[in-house]
């Protein structure tokens, strides 16, 4: 599988991504955000994590006009898999690609730990490793990770199975980091092939350092 | 022409932000206020003098970038 990883100014977590797909025996390649067109033959298109423009305006907005989103539109919209990680998930609702917006914390503070999450729905691709109800821990860093939206889309999202991953304690007890509506921690769209996160799978890829369950998760786009 | 625009967060959308604010006021115990709300605000020096004009191109920046019409509103004020 080939991998397209954007970087923007400001991304910080390129590097952490293209390790954990490069340790699943993955090509992978970092595709500057002034680019117009994507690689040829990519199978994946991974937003990173970071503080892209510096978090100007509202986490993402600056970065959903860099010229590289037009292609990654295109991509999405023929089928293509996306999948954008924290900061990546604010530009792919700033984008439109995904529903919904982000506000800042509940608790107005940036939460960098490790957080367990809930696997809501497995029918995908990214999570088809995984079973339903399965729990994994995964660090979660981000001050604007507050999930909104109306009841009206939120009932859509079940509907179609779109929410994907909850936060939750160990016992799989709803326990919510951030604010966001039903605890969501990721969703994706209607047709399953654009995924969005806050906590960072790519970050949990050796139980030597805390854990190694975002490797089911990436893993799943694979084959 | 200046323009000034406000955003802020939709009636019935939560306010983080003066959630923490209106709890510190009242620890300080300004006990009147009812409830906080935060929001932002854009001046922007613009050359173009018909104010329908600037109107219209200030709507337009502020639905495609300026607000997230997700979960924002925004007014536009005009000033000579």
């Amino acid at each position: 599988m080939k991998v397209a990883v954007v970087v923007f100014p400001g991304t910080n977590c390129e590097y952490d991504t293209e390790y954990a797909y490069k340790k699943l025996d993955q090509d992978v390649v970092l595709v500057w955000h002034k680019e117009e067109k994507l690689p040829e033959n990519i199978d994946l298109v991974v937003l990173p994590g970071g503080f892209s423009y510096g978090d100007a305006l509202r986490s993402g907005s600056i970065a959903r006009f860099s010229p590289i989103i037009q292609d990654v539109i295109r991509f999405a919209n023929d089928g293509g898999y996306v999948l954008g990680i924290c900061n990546g998930f604010q530009i792919l609702l700033e984008a439109g690609l995904l529903p919904g917006a982000m506000k800042r914390n509940q608790n107005v503070h940036f939460v960098s730990k490790y957080h367990y999450l809930k696997v809501e729905d497995n029918s995908n691709k990214f999570l088809r490793k995984l079973n339903n109800g399965d729990i994994v821990n995964i660090p979660i860093a981000h001050g604007e990770g507050n999930y909104y939206i109306d009841d009206k889309s939120l009932k859509e999202l079940y509907k179609n199975g779109q929410v994907i991953l909850t936060y939750c304690d160990s016992n799989a007890k709803e326990l919510n980091p951030n604010g966001s509506v039903d605890s969501i921690a990721g969703i994706c769209n209607k047709n399953k092939n654009v995924f969005g996160l806050m906590p960072h799978p790519e970050r949990a890829m050796e139980s030597i350092l805390g854990s190694s369950d975002g490797i089911k998760m990436l893993e799943g786009f694979i084959g | 022409m200046k323009v000034v625009v406000n955003i802020s967060l939709k009636e019935g959308v939560l306010d983080p932000q003066g959630k923490a604010v209106h709890h510190a006021l009242s620890a300080l115990k300004f006990n009147s206020v009812d409830d906080v709300r935060i929001g932002k605000q854009i001046v922007m020096q613009i050359d173009e003098s018909d104010e329908a004009k600037v109107r219209e191109s200030v709507s337009q920046m502020c639905e495609e970038l300026l607000a997230n019409t997700v979960i924002e509103d925004y007014t536009i004020e005009i000033l000579k």
